[in-house]
């Protein structure tokens, strides 16, 4: 049987070229649901990993008790202090985040650019970030350095220009990167001269502190919630940026689902379709595959094998136009928890487009099931009398 | 048997087949109605609210987030052609569990629900609103989500503001309910008075989030805001003032690519499906058109046997495109308020419905021309012959 059915399903291959213009319905349709699935799970993990990138196991940030973003939060002066002299602290850096209306450069539309005011503790805290042209700024002068993103997606952040913020005029002097990280879509400045613009006083928005281990900012976060004088949120690096991108790739990878899941059916109409014009124009053949002692297992497989073969070829074509056209595509978005703007590169992975293939060869073989069947079912004196 | 009756046994010549297309279509439009809405309210905003054509927004020209001294509203309102102004703010403030967000506004009550005529208030409602400093009114809807009744305590832990006292919880007397008054999408905003909460707050006294201006002109509005703003040019806080509409395009233009993404998926898809269905319904009708002949051969004339061959195309696009515009609305009316919080109200435009429609004709009449042509043409003799 099984030499029957590698026979047969060698036999109906082959014939799949003389037949590829109804079978490009099935490519088509299949390569449309996997394109569109992997894009938008490429879309989901790229935001994701974009600000989770922003993480390091040995960091953790405070914020005022209660507040869940940088923005929003406010400590003084006294209690920045008080941070970086917790036990196990190792380097602590105050930071004041603040957004500013730029235009982008896609549409020229004013968007959230986050200016966060920081001093060199920063850069020692992230060892990831790095200079890649300029120079950094210098404490005490209206200078800017932009991240790579922030460069690439704002309007008029370019090295050597300089932008308006609150009442005066900053250069931008040099451009970072961070490991492709959220903070490549921030500008960064000198804390003092930003808390100035702000008029935040000697407050800042968090503290960054690193400590020797995960285990250490574990003991440090435990340190400051058993301590009920502190009015503070310590939460390690790792947990914050995941609590920033859950809803927004959670909400991206559930509309990458539903669209997708809409088209297979779509495309599973299409697959039945094509396979049931197939079957029925070789209805002849197969009745005389089964005349001559083919079993009706063989046929049922090899139009099963058929349908795969074209749901998997769909796929591949799928996947092809998802890595070529999508894969490192850069697009950037409001994220509400930050409320600000987040560039991030589109990534499609292996397991992404394995994933797209999964659901081509399910298409694929639903799609080939009931012609199948019905073929295998035709009485051998009414197929070889043609219908 | 009449036209339409030939037209319908024909199309079922093949049941598979054609129920087969039939859901195709069904799912092209299903699609299409759902994205086409979808990606308008990622751009406009339009789930949220209904702009109204006399408001124009002022924010700091810095940064939405930047709030303005309420000392301005005094200078906005001397401005020819503004007939009123009030403030509102961002209030942030979390209930029971983030998932819950709501937005929140301080405002000051009368001064808001005359700005905002289109949201009707018991007058009782909106007295016990003004009288009461703890006061606040919420959305129908959002109350009876959460089940409050007027006179309950309302729970808010501030996440951007304290009180004095250095304490997040902020405690509102549910005073009363509002609504839409016309057919609008349904207000979502939570509103507590600002003297309560200027008084209470920890720091920023005398600020406010943005002002919204009522002008008497909707043709002038551009003027006006330039007016607004050239009053602020050299102050501390210079201002940026657009149309409501504007305003909300705006922020809805920050999800940046994403409607873009979705215009773009939605145009693939719905192309490839009427692609990949036009041609197989070309195909069907081009197997059976050595059948007309004989339709020829009782006397049906050329005309008659193409208009029956146009007339099954636009039946099949037509149904398919009816039943899938209607499998849109039913999810419209069932997922609607699960979209709420993210495109706000999920509401078929009539306009997406008339596209639907045109592009259903369009590919009834492209699938079933050339068949239809070829049908014209068919010579009796040829096609009982078997040949073409």
């Amino acid at each position: 049987m099984l030499a029957q059915t590698f026979a047969v399903a060698a036999m109906n291959l082959r014939s799949l070229p003389s037949r590829l213009g109804s079978s490009s319905v099935i490519l088509v349709g299949i390569a449309g649901v996997v394109t569109v699935l992997v894009a938008l799970l490429a879309m989901a993990g790229g935001f994701q990993a974009a600000l989770q990138r922003g993480g390091a196991p040995d960091r953790a940030l405070a914020l005022r008790g209660g507040a869940n973003s940088e923005m929003v939060s406010q400590l003084s002066r006294e209690t920045a202090d008080i941070v970086s002299s917790l036990e196990g602290v190792l380097a602590a850096s105050g930071e004041l985040y603040v957004v500013a209306d730029v235009p982008k450069r896609s549409n020229r539309q004013p968007a959230n650019l986050v200016i966060r005011g920081l001093s060199q503790a920063a850069f020692d805290i992230r060892p990831e970030v790095r200079i890649v042209a300029g120079r950094s700024f210098k404490p005490g002068s209206r200078e800017l350095i932009a991240g790579r993103s922030a460069a690439a997606e704002f309007l008029g952040i370019d090295l050597g220009a300089s932008i308006e913020l609150r009442d005066s005029r900053w250069t931008i002097v040099g451009l970072f990167e961070a490991n492709g990280s959220a903070y490549e879509t921030e500008l960064w400045a000198d804390l003092p001269l930003v808390q100035a613009a702000y008029r935040r006083g000697g407050s800042v928005g968090s503290v960054r502190v690193r400590a020797a281990s995960a285990e250490a900012i574990a003991d440090l976060i435990e340190q400051v919630r058993s301590d009920p004088r502190l009015d503070l949120e310590m939460i390690s690096e790792a947990e914050f940026f995941r609590r920033q991108s859950e809803d927004m790739s959670r909400l991206i990878t559930g509309f990458g689902y539903w669209v997708a899941a809409i088209m297979a059916i779509g495309a599973l109409f299409a697959a039945l379709n094509t396979m049931y014009t197939a079957v029925s124009a070789r209805t002849l053949e197969i009745a005389t595959l089964r005349a001559l002692g083919f079993g009706a297992v063989p046929v049922v497989v090899s139009v099963m094998i058929e349908a795969l073969a074209l749901g998997l070829l769909g796929g591949l074509i799928g996947g092809g136009i998802a890595y070529l056209g999508f894969d490192g595509f850069t697009a950037s978005t409001l994220n509400s928890e930050s409320f600000s703007q987040i560039a991030f590169d589109f990534a499609v992975t292996p397991e992404r487009l394995g994933l797209g293939l999964a659901w081509a060869a399910g298409l694929g073989l639903i799609g080939g099931l009931f012609p199948a069947v019905r073929a295998a079912r035709l009485p051998i004196a009414r197929g070889l009398q043609g219908e | 048997m009449s036209r339409l009756g030939l037209i319908w046994a024909n199309l079922f010549r093949r049941k598979t087949r054609a129920i087969l297309t039939l859901f195709s279509l069904v799912v092209a439009f299903l699609l299409f109605v759902l994205l086409r809405t979808a990606t308008e309210l990622f751009t406009e905003g339009s789930g949220f609210a209904k702009p109204g054509v006399d408001r124009l927004i002022v924010v700091s020209k810095y940064s939405q987030i930047q709030s303005l001294p309420i000392s301005a509203l005094q200078r906005i309102a001397a401005v020819p052609g503004v007939q009123a102004v009030t403030h509102a703010d961002w209030f942030g403030g979390i209930y029971q569990d983030s998932r819950n967000f709501f937005p929140i506004f301080p405002v000051k009550p009368r001064a808001w629900f005359d700005m905002y005529r289109e949201h009707a208030i018991d007058p009782a409602h909106l007295e016990a609103f003004e009288r009461t400093r703890a006061g606040a009114v919420a959305p129908a809807g959002l109350a009876e989500r959460h089940g409050w009744r007027v006179g309950d305590k309302i729970p808010i832990q501030g996440d951007i503001y304290a009180k004095r006292d250095g304490s997040r919880l902020w405690e509102f007397d549910l005073v009363g309910l509002y609504q839409r008054a016309d057919d609008g999408p349904e207000p979502l905003e939570l509103l507590f008075q600002y003297d309560h909460f200027d008084e209470a707050k920890e720091y920023e006294q005398g600020q406010v989030g943005w002002f919204v201006v009522r002008i008497a002109d909707s043709e002038r509005a551009q003027e006006t805001a330039r007016a607004i703003d050239a009053l602020f040019e050299n102050s501390p806080d210079p201002t940026r003032t657009v149309t409501e509409a504007e305003s909300m395009r705006q922020f809805m233009a920050q999800m940046g690519n994403i409607g873009l993404m979705m215009s773009g998926i939605l145009g693939a898809v719905f192309f490839t499906i009427l692609l990949l269905t036009g041609n197989t319904m070309m195909q069907a009708l081009r197997e059976r058109i050595p059948e007309l002949a004989v339709l020829k051969t009782l006397g049906f004339a050329d005309g008659a046997v193409a208009a029956l061959v146009l007339g099954e195309a636009l039946l099949l696009s037509l149904a398919g495109a009816a039943l899938g515009v209607l499998g849109a609305l039913a999810f419209a009316e069932v997922a609607g308020p699960a979209l709420q919080q993210i495109v706000g109200a999920f509401e078929v435009a009539a306009h997406t419905l008339a596209e639907a429609l045109a592009a259903a004709l369009l590919l009834g009449l492209a699938a079933g021309a050339a068949p239809a042509l070829s049908a014209r043409r068919l010579a009796i003799v040829d096609a009982l012959r078997g040949g073409r």
